[in-house]
């Protein structure tokens, strides 16, 4: 693995994935030494099970170099000012202790293959990846810069849904988002999600399946409803395999599954036929 | 179940009584009336006390009440209504209706959730809980509206997208998602009316709109208080504190510019006098096409983006620790 760029090192701070030595695979168990997994892009060694990366892990394992991030100044309010075991602004701050991060997307710009790309990277440690206003702003920011550049982005999801905690403020971050990302694509931008364990909910609902191309990873859970919400409602077991990646490659739902290994390879393949195709709108005068 | 039914049903009764006491009084001229005074100041009483100031709990009660008019009450109270069906994949999904129609001389196309009002009803409609099925009708219904220039009406009334094994296989998110592209880039006004319940973005699949109405009683939220209860505390039957956490209330959404407008209703609900507010909204619903159809697609466009940019409680903080930008 190249050694940490200047902009890793500055920005990953403490990182509480980090501070344990070993790491027990959730599929198989086997322990790993956390060095190694970091070296293996945090695939399993034994059983090739993809575990959650932290965002600034997986822009390392993305871009060919440095990574300018916007957005990072966002802060969330507490507009519903909401307090049940725990208030929001404690649970936030929570959060950040743990993850190391300001909230639960991280978004920028960098190279990928020598293309310049808007880079959006969701990450489930902060809240379990939930959009909220910052989430909403920060991606909206990264479409509407995106625009304005004229390249591509790609967006790394990673969530449980909406917020609960910041209420209908949440829930309008899809109709937000999905304003930029529509304004983004009208201008004949090309837009790549990469589904990773577990996409649901609002931004299942959203960016995620308004990409041009969705790709997932190996046995990411993916899906509107969760697990729990689905077997609560009809009140059966669901089967083996229900909501992964694979399933929904079979179902139609989604383009690739891609091991993490090849990832950035497929990306980089992806960004070339739309740079092709950018060059010939351009000669053919067809570009807005 | 529904607490709201049972006091109800005592408020039924009284005005029975006041009914029975007046037709006696005429009848056999025998003079009730301070019998009829009493017992009409106790109902005024009762009425209030139940339904004076309701919580966000007791209003998502209210929201779901049987007789409180859904879609079809007020799209059959339209001029003409000629019903389309289906996705043009896989099935009409009944959760969900729409077509084309005439409100007050003007075309329009209109797309509401449809609940039942007992068992049966909500079967054959899923409990207006819409299936991937029914939201690519409402996308294309949307298409339609936008291709001929045609206003875009909904009536939401949903407590959220149908959570079945069907529906995951046949991509949920994905047909929201492409429902909310619709709406957003639709080249015409769109009037949204929460009527009901609002749930999750299985509401605001029919929501983004220039101009979008709640009913005084109508609920609204980022998931149905039991959703909310399950996600946070893994216990639906936390619901009534979720409730009163999620700023549900059409009052709440108009205080955060989410709701433009609120349509108020008879004291104890819509259903205590529905044709009445079947009627106010429609009306309320052409008066705010008025407004829209005289602005430019393009400047509608464009406030349409700008009025759902700005929502947010975001703040820029000037110096944020340990990020660098």
């Amino acid at each position: 693995m190249a050694p940490m760029p200047e902009w890793l090192r500055v920005r990953r701070g403490k990182n509480a994935t980090d501070a344990a030595q070993w790491s027990k695979c959730p599929k198989c168990g086997e322990m790993i030494y956390r060095r190694d997994l970091a070296a293996n892009l945090y695939v399993c060694t034994r059983c090739g099970h993809h575990f959650r990366m932290g965002a600034y892990d997986r822009i390392s394992t993305i871009v060919d170099g440095d990574f300018a991030e916007i957005g990072g100044d966002v802060a969330v309010g507490d507009p519903l000012r909401w307090a049940d075991r725990k208030s929001y602004p404690a649970k936030l701050a929570g959060d950040r202790e743990k993850s190391g991060l300001s909230e639960a997307v991280v978004c920028g710009f960098g190279q990928v293959g020598g293309f310049d790309v808007g880079l959006g990277v969701m990450d489930f440690h902060f809240r379990g990846g939930t959009m909220g206003t910052v989430v909403g702003e920060r991606v909206t920011m990264l479409f509407e810069e995106a625009r304005r550049r004229h390249v591509p982005c790609l967006i790394f999801t990673a969530s449980g849904g909406a917020r609960m905690e910041e209420g209908m403020y949440a829930l309008m971050q899809l109709a937000k988002t999905t304003a930029a990302v529509t304004r983004f694509m009208d201008d004949g931008n090309f837009l790549v999600s990469i589904l990773t364990d577990p996409t649901t909910g609002g931004v299942s609902a959203s960016f995620a399946f308004q990409a041009d191309v969705v790709v997932a990873e190996p046995g990411a859970m993916i899906g509107f409803a969760g697990r729990r919400v689905i077997e609560q409602t009809i009140r059966q077991k669901l089967p083996e395999g229900f909501q992964t990646a694979e399933f929904l490659l079979e179902k139609g739902h989604i383009d690739m599954v891609v091991h993490r290994r090849s990832l950035k390879d497929a990306l980089v393949r992806l960004l070339d036929y739309a740079s092709k195709g950018a060059e010939r709108r351009a000669l053919a005068g067809v570009d807005a | 179940m529904n607490p709201f039914l049972d006091r109800e049903r005592f408020l039924l009764e009284l005005e029975q009584r006041i009914a029975d006491l007046r037709e006696a009084s005429a009848d056999q001229r025998v003079d009730l009336s301070s019998e009829i005074a009493t017992l009409e100041s106790r109902y005024h009483e009762i009425l209030r006390e139940v339904y004076g100031a309701p919580t966000p709990w007791q209003k998502v009660h209210m929201a779901r009440h049987p007789n409180r008019p859904t879609s079809l009450d007020y799209i059959n109270a339209l001029d003409r209504f000629d019903e389309l069906h289906g996705d043009r994949h896989i099935r009409d999904d009944p959760a969900v209706v729409g077509g084309m129609a005439l409100l007050r001389g003007r075309a329009i196309v209109v797309i509401g959730q449809q609940r039942g009002r007992d068992t049966k009803e909500n079967l054959q409609r899923n409990f207006g809980m819409v299936a991937p099925e029914g939201y690519r009708k409402v996308r294309r219904l949307a298409l339609l509206g936008s291709r001929l220039g045609l206003p875009i009406v909904t009536f939401v009334d949903t407590k959220g997208a149908d959570p079945g094994i069907a529906s995951e296989e046949h991509a949920q998110s994905e047909a929201i998602a492409q429902c909310l592209v619709a709406f957003t880039e639709a080249k015409v006004p769109i009037v949204a009316s929460v009527v009901g319940e609002g749930g999750s973005g299985g509401a605001l699949a029919l929501a983004i709109a220039d101009h979008v109405i709640m009913l005084e009683h109508s609920t609204y939220s980022v998931a149905s208080p039991e959703g909310c209860a399950a996600i946070l505390w893994a216990d639906a039957s936390k619901a009534e504190e979720a409730a009163a956490h999620l700023k549900l209330t059409a009052q709440d959404l108009l205080g955060f510019g989410i709701v433009d407008e609120i349509i108020s209703e008879p004291l104890g609900g819509a259903n205590r006098d529905p044709a009445n507010v079947v009627a106010r909204v429609i009306e309320r619903i052409d008066a705010s096409l008025d407004r829209l159809e005289r602005i430019s697609v393009q400047t509608l466009l464009a406030q349409r983006y700008d009025k759902y940019r700005r929502i947010g409680a975001w703040q820029q903080e000037t110096a944020p620790v340990g990020v660098r930008t």
